[in-house]
């Protein structure tokens, strides 16, 4: 693989980044942190502001106000955009030509050699097809000639807008172990998603973005939080009362029948014991982790009503 | 290095597209229907039509011999043929934002100016093929005809073969470049080959007419690019006579018609670029 490493490992970084059409705000004063080898997932639902945000590091779009710097240097130049592989807001080819000539077409624009096209079609599982014509393509196929169009080169960051849109689960399993993949071998992988099990699978960091904020960055263990213990027992006012006990005022929420409470997993004996001891009818003890989607309405939800 | 890479990229996908070739083999069946098959029936069954009504047998003739091949290959040009080379820049320019592929292009790594760029000098090379083509098209034609009715072959002078490549390469260069500026500046095809269209064929030829009454509309008409064109070809190919050609004026000298089809060479690609540099690519 020839990477060209440099002292940046911060591979993209923004800063007040903020996007203006009319009276809306796509993006509002967006300051994001990509790592070089990292998967980082940009999470938000449709429309709120991932795709505007991609372009301007891209240099699609120009910012009304804000900088974006990749590898080092201002978003947009052909210096920066020649070490990206992109796939934005859905692929777009020819389509009167076949998925491998869209291919050729776009190694000769990155000064490639035309074998590329086709390491990159078996890549993405295409081979086969890559002689039919794109607008014979299922949409998944389209998805996938998106994808190998981004790989070839092996740019040094990767930036994937909604890639598996359109693939059937077996191709979502393929895309998902292929960015793994690259992230193994070096590259970096800025991933757009509004599917929060996909991000959860495959990110090490997130950016949750909502109305064009991005409310949080951070890993995605950090965002899900420590693991706590749900607990249901009879009778519940005791129940409470033991784990209070234990786990602190603070450290008890009511869960419907259960309780959730906020002990290290290592702590389940202890509790147990207490709740014995109690005279409790213990009928479950089980460990629980919050998941990104819990996680992200309770953000959304927490924005809409700082907004109210 | 980026534009070449770019122009290496867009000959691969015109050659490639369906449409590049109905425009251009459209051009050539219309040299062959206009400029040879109507008049040479003309000359054989002694009937005229619209386009040559007045002219004499002999002349119809001695207009579709191999003398006057490099006329027969410009008469056209100012209007027919500068239309399908509008809608050659149109579809060139304008499809790449509906289909989205203007999007991929850009993020592989050619800045914007030399994506124009590169674009243009591939869409020059196949103007350039187009227009040396219908050549050896209008020779082979008026060889056909000469064998067919016993008639020595005389060539044109060298001169005129070279004046006649180069004013229909200005022309028909200039159209197809106002079509690649239509279709930036709608972003796509449909609106910039309809009011190109209207444009060249309706609208010009309107204001010269209202131009004749008008004074300051007559000296807006004679920088039109229409004007320019027609003049430039009138100039070499003459006017006044009975099988007038539609779009071939007289309005401007060979000089000030060159210099003002120059002008549109000059400022439509300085124009999509600029576009192209400055604007969001959704």
């Amino acid at each position: 693989m020839n990477r060209n490493h440099d002292d940046h490992d911060n591979v993209v970084e923004t800063h007040e980044l903020t996007k203006r059409y009319g009276d809306r705000l796509a993006a509002d004063r967006v300051s994001m942190t990509v790592r070089r080898g990292e998967v980082y997932g940009f999470l938000g639902p449709n429309g709120a502001g991932k795709t505007t945000t991609l372009r301007m590091i891209l240099g699609l779009v120009g910012p009304t106000s804000g900088t974006a710097q990749v590898l080092g240097g201002p978003a947009g130049t052909a210096e920066a955009t020649a070490r990206i592989g992109a796939l934005i807001e859905g692929p777009g080819f020819y389509p009167y030509l076949s998925g491998r000539d869209n291919l050729r077409v776009m190694t000769r624009y990155r000064g490639l050699p035309e074998s590329a096209a086709d390491e990159a079609l078996a890549r993405v599982d295409l081979a086969d097809r890559g002689g039919d014509r794109f607008k014979s393509y299922s949409l998944g196929m389209k998805q996938r000639l998106g994808v190998a169009s981004a790989l070839m080169g092996d740019p040094d960051v990767i930036v994937l807008d909604e890639p598996t849109n359109g693939l059937d689960p077996a191709g979502m399993q393929d895309m998902r172990r292929l960015i793994v993949e690259l992230a193994r071998g070096g590259q970096t992988v800025l991933l757009s998603s509004h599917l929060l099990d996909e991000v959860q699978e495959i990110c090490d960091r997130v950016g949750v973005i909502n109305n064009g904020v991005l409310l949080r960055e951070s890993t995605v263990a950090e965002l899900r939080g420590a693991a706590s213990l749900a607990v249901r027992g009879e009778p519940m006012d005791r129940t409470l009362a033991v784990a209070m006990a234990v786990a602190g005022d603070d450290g008890v929420r009511v869960d419907g029948e259960r309780l959730l409470v906020d002990l290290a997993p290592d702590r389940a004996p202890d509790l147990v014991r207490e709740l014995v001891a109690a005279d409790v009818r213990v009928h479950e003890v089980s460990t629980t982790e919050r998941t990104l989607e819990e996680v992200f309405f309770e953000m959304t939800r927490n924005e809409l009503e700082a907004v109210r | 290095m980026s534009t070449l890479a770019s122009a290496r990229a867009e000959l691969l996908r015109l050659r490639k597209w369906p449409a590049v070739w109905v425009t251009l083999g459209a051009w050539m069946a219309l040299t062959a229907l206009f400029g040879y098959l109507f008049n040479y029936l003309s000359v054989r069954t002694g009937d005229t039509t619209f386009s040559n009504d007045g002219a004499s047998t002999d002349f119809l003739l001695s207009e579709i011999l191999p003398a006057n091949a490099p006329h027969v290959l410009i008469q056209g040009m100012p209007m027919f043929g500068g239309a399908l080379m509008l809608v050659l820049g149109a579809i060139v320019a304008g499809n790449g934002y509906g289909w989205g592929t203007w999007k991929t292009v850009l993020t592989q790594g050619p800045s914007r100016p030399s994506v124009v760029l590169g674009s243009i000098g591939a869409l020059t090379v196949f103007v350039i093929g187009v227009v040396v083509a219908s050549l050896a098209l209008c020779f082979g034609l008026s060889l056909l005809v000469a064998a067919s009715e016993s008639q020595t072959v005389v060539w044109p002078a060298a001169t005129e073969i070279a004046k006649s490549l180069g004013a229909g390469l200005l022309v028909v260069e200039m159209w197809a470049l106002i079509g690649y500026l239509l279709g930036t500046l709608a972003r796509g095809p449909a609106l910039s080959v309809g009011l190109g269209l209207v444009w060249a064929l309706v609208v010009e030829n309107l204001l010269r007419g209202v131009g004749e009454l008008l004074g300051p509309v007559e000296a807006f008409t004679k920088v039109l690019p229409g004007t320019g064109g027609g003049s430039l070809v009138g100039a070499i190919i003459g006017t006044g006579g009975p099988d007038d050609t539609p779009g071939v004026l007289d309005v401007l000298g060979g000089g000030p018609a060159t210099v003002v089809v120059l002008a549109y060479l000059a400022l439509t690609p300085l124009l999509a670029g600029w576009l192209v540099t400055r604007r969001d690519v959704a």
